[in-house]
């Protein structure tokens, strides 16, 4: 039997605010157990929470660069449930208003055709905090600096027929939130994390399947084995005529495989409803102007913009502003020396990314930025160095950190263009190849090349080849 | 809508409230006549009427992004039962 997978996906993006959503406690990464719990996201009797206007800002601005409708009345409501790092006994959400309503993105599917996922809403939310379960004997630490911390829950549509698709879904929105500078997208640190809720049916059939939900997948590789192994098992399930329940299940990454963690039948009852302590959020057409009218460049803006601008081909300006640090060190190179744009996507693209690829560093890793790099090509550009020596200290710049130029000067790499330099070093060179001059001068022109290689060596790669051949032909000649 | 006993034990459950079973009863019963006001309400015609999560026209209140609050951590876990390295501790919880 033919199956079709059907995946929908829930993201929570942490927003990029300097305080909590709803008290003024820091955000801040990495801070000492409980330093940034204030009493607000402690619960303690007597507060009232607060909404930062930031975060306000930030879903607003998301909303526009997803064409998602804005809900001008949206309201907070209370999710119930105990857990010991959620402190009030309860998370703030959204559920019947959430900010941010239908809106959509466009991918790319496995086989290169574009794709428009819709996204059902996006809402705001509190994150909890964290249980620290292996520092204390028959004791759980717990830490609240982490509760608080505004979320953005984008859910989308079960638009997604594979795992392919799925990540390609992620990896934009991941570009997006980015480029729009509403979260760090930080996957390690859960700035940026996913739930996807998975189903198969037969091939066709306009039906939904029993979808289980998984938890918890912090990186796309682990998105990508944890749906190819849950439509695997729910194919087996349904072909050894079983039926999938729908539960919540953890992938275990160590193992390769999804594990059920709870079933629908002790599910959750969070028994929302509206937080009395909030009152509606109004969001006013002045506000969605004010915030358009500071918003970043999309992505596929500044895609034209490097088609037209710096005559890039699609292809190349895709690749280029496909996320926000490779577009922003490609401009910043281009910026610092003017390079010709075209010089410089080629080396972003091919030398830069080959290393970083090597090293499994991220571009914002890279030990050389936009500006040593600009030093480097600049150089090429005027002639002092050919592309290929350019490699080489392109390597060097890499391990030692030096700009280009002193690298250049310490080993001598200059090209050499004077003309009577390489005059002198095809006079040696053809003195010592009689023979190779008697067949050339006997009708294998071929054998022109040979005569540059051995310059070349001969100069260690210096002679300027444009000089070399224009001096070469006429000395061989006669 | 009459509660059951089983229906009070769950909604305990849910709140984490220990009910004595000889209360189940009695609760059943107040809260099954709480229910039956919500459904005499719920019989009124409200076609047309926009629903409102809150009484009343307030708007929430925004503040800016700024950090007001400072580290208060000694002060804040001295209610607390107990506390190590900065960590609040509570039994230990497993998934």
């Amino acid at each position: 039997m033919a199956w079709e997978t059907v995946i929908g996906l829930e993201i929570h993006a942490q927003l990029s605010t300097k305080t909590k959503i709803f008290s003024g406690a820091s955000t801040a990464f990495g801070a000492e157990p409980n330093t940034q719990a204030c009493a607000v996201d402690l619960g303690l009797p007597g507060v009232l929470p607060v909404v930062n206007a930031e975060v306000v800002r930030l879903a607003v601005r998301f909303a526009l660069a997803t064409n998602s409708s804005i809900t001008e009345r949206s309201q907070f409501a209370r999710k119930n449930y105990f857990y010991p790092d959620l402190p009030k006994g309860y998370q703030i959400s959204q559920m019947a208003l959430p900010i941010v309503g239908p809106g959509e993105m466009t991918i790319f599917d496995g086989e290169d055709r574009q794709k428009t996922i819709r996204i059902t809403r996006a809402h705001l939310e509190e994150d909890a905090g964290k249980s620290v379960h292996d520092l204390f004997s028959d004791q759980t630490g717990i830490d609240l600096n982490r509760a608080g911390t505004p979320l953005l829950e984008i859910v989308s549509e079960p638009d997604l027929n594979s795992a392919v698709e799925a990540v390609a879904y992620a990896k934009k929105m991941h570009a997006l939130v980015r480029y729009i500078d509403i979260c760090d997208g930080n996957m390690q640190e859960g700035s940026f994390r996913c739930d996807a809720n998975v189903s198969i049916r037969e091939k066709g059939s306009d039906v939904l399947g029993t979808r289980s939900e998984i938890k918890n997948l912090n990186s796309f590789r682990f998105l990508e084995r944890a749906i190819d192994f849950e439509v695997e098992r729910q194919i087996d399930v349904l072909e050894g005529g079983g039926e999938v329940v729908q539960e919540t299940r953890l992938y275990d990454a160590d193992r390769d495989e999804t594990r059920s963690m709870r079933s629908k039948e002790e599910a959750f009852d969070y028994r929302y409803f509206p937080d009395p302590d909030l009152p509606p959020l109004l969001v006013e057409q002045s506000f969605i102007e004010q915030v358009r009218a500071n918003m970043p460049e999309l992505p596929t803006v500044r895609t034209q913009r490097f088609v037209t601008d710096y005559e890039l081909s699609e292809a190349d300006a895709v690749t280029l502003t496909s996320e926000r640090p490779t577009a922003d060190y490609f401009e910043a190179t281009l910026a610092a020396q003017h390079i010709t744009p075209r010089l410089a996507a080629t080396w972003v693209m091919g030398e830069v990314f080959s290393r970083l690829n090597n090293d499994g560093l991220s571009l914002e890793q890279s030990p050389v930025n936009a500006e040593a790099l600009a030093g480097l090509l600049i150089r090429i550009q005027d002639n002092t160095i050919s592309g290929k020596i350019a490699k080489s200290v392109l390597d060097t710049m890499w391990e030692s950190g030096e700009p280009a130029d002193k690298i250049i000067a310490a080993k001598g790499l200059q090209q050499i263009t004077d003309t009577g330099a390489i005059e002198a070093m095809i006079d040696e060179v053809i003195a010592n190849n009689p023979e190779q001059l008697a067949e050339y001068r006997a009708g294998k022109d071929k054998l022109i090349s040979y005569f540059i290689g051995a310059v070349m060596k001969a100069s260690k790669g210096k002679a300027n080849p444009g000089e070399l051949n224009k001096l070469l032909k006429p000395k061989l000649d006669g | 809508m009459a509660l059951k006993e089983q229906d009070i034990k769950d909604i305990a459950h849910l709140a984490r409230l220990g009910v004595d079973d000889s209360a189940l009863a009695p609760l059943a019963a107040d809260l099954s006549t709480v229910l039956s006001l919500v459904e005499q309400m719920n019989s009124v015609n409200t076609e047309g009427v926009e629903p409102m999560a809150h009484p009343g026209n307030a708007v929430l209140r925004l503040r800016e992004d700024t950090v007001s609050e400072p580290n208060q951590r000694e002060k804040l876990q001295q209610a607390a039962p107990a506390t190590e390295d900065g960590y609040f501790l509570v039994p230990r919880v497993i998934e």
